[in-house]
């Protein structure tokens, strides 16, 4: 891969940023430059390297729970018509609620801890990649099954070899978008209540007036997500080389 | 690309006995239109008809009713016996609709897979010997998307013949190539299809008069059949032979008259 653009769009931000900076003349405490907050990521390392563990594991975690259960859910509400009518309500509904709305509940009901963060990540990646492989398996070529019908394959063995296979690219843009939203998820449960991550460092520097700090934990929060949806993009590119296509920059 | 003959002595995929099919009395509406009724069609065992006819006659219709795929349907497609004709049929669409994940191979094989039947040595071995025929021998693990149009519709026409079915129907499966790949592809399936019972499609009253040995044109709403025109000689034949221009004039003046009709 070529590691010239996202070098060059890296550094122009931090140029754009450090501009703002010397041009605004705000205060360090209102917004710290660059520098400085390169200076408070290595002074606070050990620590927040320790948050952003648990805040990454939240997230991979969620993933991977949202994408099982938004897979099984779409096969259900796929294959049974009766399930596809009480269901699918259901989860529109689930998706009219605002997670932020929600975050509360789940952390008075799993506590501070692991629980409540995984949770809210989950329940943000479950729709995305529900509506996303759903659509796919409705989506089928008709001419496929109507192929498959007169090779005599009976509709377990057409949904197997024809329907997933070729709502496999859906899914994988649904789970690039959950990918790319999944931070949120487990940063706002962070932030509602909690005891580590990097959402809980933020609220705590951001009390004690440590901008920089929080820029810092900010920093470290963007890596993670850029590389996440790098690794989760160039699996499923590996996964699914027919449909190379189905990739955000082509 | 080289088309390797078949040997009399690689036949061995002889098809079953292909049966003669006959549809009485054939309806079909599609979204309250009545496409055709009381239709009255006869296939001859082991011969290919073809089917010409305006855009939106019904031509596709018909062709999905006797593989049993169209809904709001009336009226029986049975063989000489009277009996059912289901899971005797091979088809062939417009499209190769080759699955782009798997390989040629794969694609070739896809009706064993999906009857969930053991893909074993002899069944592979059959495989590779129809893509040798279809003149990709070395072809068998690509994908789709690797191939040309001509070399896409080939893989259909292997995966067609690989589920050694005794009726083949056919829509339009050459539409998309160009003229030269079409020439070939008539001849080589043509060739690879004779003794089966076979109902092509088709909008080019050439590659009717080439390949059927009975040529029939669809008109009207509801659509009707008019008699069938069987030019002489055996398929492939030749599209120079003056005999068969006039024909293919005769035709084009049948098919005028069924668009003024619509």
């Amino acid at each position: 891969m070529n590691l010239f653009r996202p070098l060059a769009i890296f550094l122009g931000l931090i140029g754009v940023w450090q501009f703002v900076v010397w041009a605004t003349g705000a205060p360090h405490y209102i917004l710290p430059g660059p520098a400085r907050v390169a200076r408070a990521l290595i002074a606070r390392w050990p620590e927040l390297i320790g948050h952003a563990g648990v805040t990454a594991l939240e997230i991979v975690l969620g993933l991977a729970l949202g994408a099982l259960l938004g897979c099984v859910s779409a096969l259900v509400i796929a294959t049974f018509r009766p399930a596809r009518l009480w269901l699918l309500p259901v989860l529109v509904v689930s998706q009219a609620i605002p997670v932020f709305a929600l975050a509360p509940v789940l952390v008075l009901w799993l506590g501070y801890g692991f629980a409540s963060k995984v949770a809210m990540a989950t329940l943000i990646i479950y729709f995305p990649v529900t509506a996303a492989f759903f659509d796919g398996l409705r989506r089928t070529e008709p001419g496929w099954l109507d192929l498959a019908r007169t090779m005599g394959g009976s509709r377990a063995a057409i949904l197997r070899h024809i329907q997933i296979p070729a709502a496999l690219p859906a899914l994988s843009s649904g789970v690039r978008v959950a990918t790319a939203v999944a931070p949120i998820g487990a940063v706002v449960g962070e932030w509602v209540g909690s005891s580590a991550g990097l959402g809980y460092m933020m609220l705590q520097a951001n009390a004690r007036m440590q901008i920089d700090v929080m820029f810092a934990a900010l920093f470290l929060l963007a890596i993670f997500a850029v590389g996440l949806y790098a690794a989760v993009d160039a699996g499923l590119r590996r996964a699914l080389p027919w449909q190379a296509e189905a990739s955000l920059d082509n | 690309m080289p088309i390797r003959k078949p040997s009399p002595t690689s036949r061995a995929t002889q098809p079953a006995p292909a049966p003669a099919i006959h549809l009485h009395a054939a309806g079909l509406r599609y979204g309250g239109r009545v496409v055709f009724d009381a239709l009255d069609l006869a296939l001859a065992a082991g011969r290919t008809t073809c089917l010409l006819g305006p855009s939106g006659v019904g031509k596709t219709s018909l062709l999905r009713l006797i593989a049993g795929l169209a809904t709001e349907t009336q009226g029986d497609v049975v063989d000489e016996a009277g009996r059912p004709v289901a899971g005797r049929i091979a088809y062939l669409a417009q499209g190769d609709l080759l699955l782009p994940w798997l390989s040629v191979l794969g694609n070739v094989t896809l009706g064993t897979r999906l009857r969930g039947e053991a893909l074993d040595g002899p069944l592979e071995a059959r495989a590779r010997d129809l893509l040798a025929r279809v003149g990709l021998a070395g072809h068998a693990e690509d994908r789709p998307a690797q191939l040309s149009g001509g070399e896409r519709q080939r893989v259909a026409l292997a995966r067609t013949l690989m589920e050694d079915r005794p009726v083949v129907l056919m829509d339009e499966p050459f539409s998309a190539l160009d003229a030269i790949t079409r020439f070939e592809l008539q001849a080589l399936a043509a060739e690879l299809l004779a003794g089966r019972t076979v109902l092509l499609v088709t909008h080019d009253p050439l590659e009717a008069l080439r390949l059927g040995h009975r040529v029939q044109v669809m008109s009207g709403a509801p659509a009707r059949l008019d008699t069938a025109l069987e030019p002489a000689g055996a398929p492939p034949r030749d599209p120079a032979d003056p005999a068969l221009l006039a024909q293919q004039a005769e035709l084009l003046k049948r098919l005028l008259r069924a668009k003024e009709a619509a």
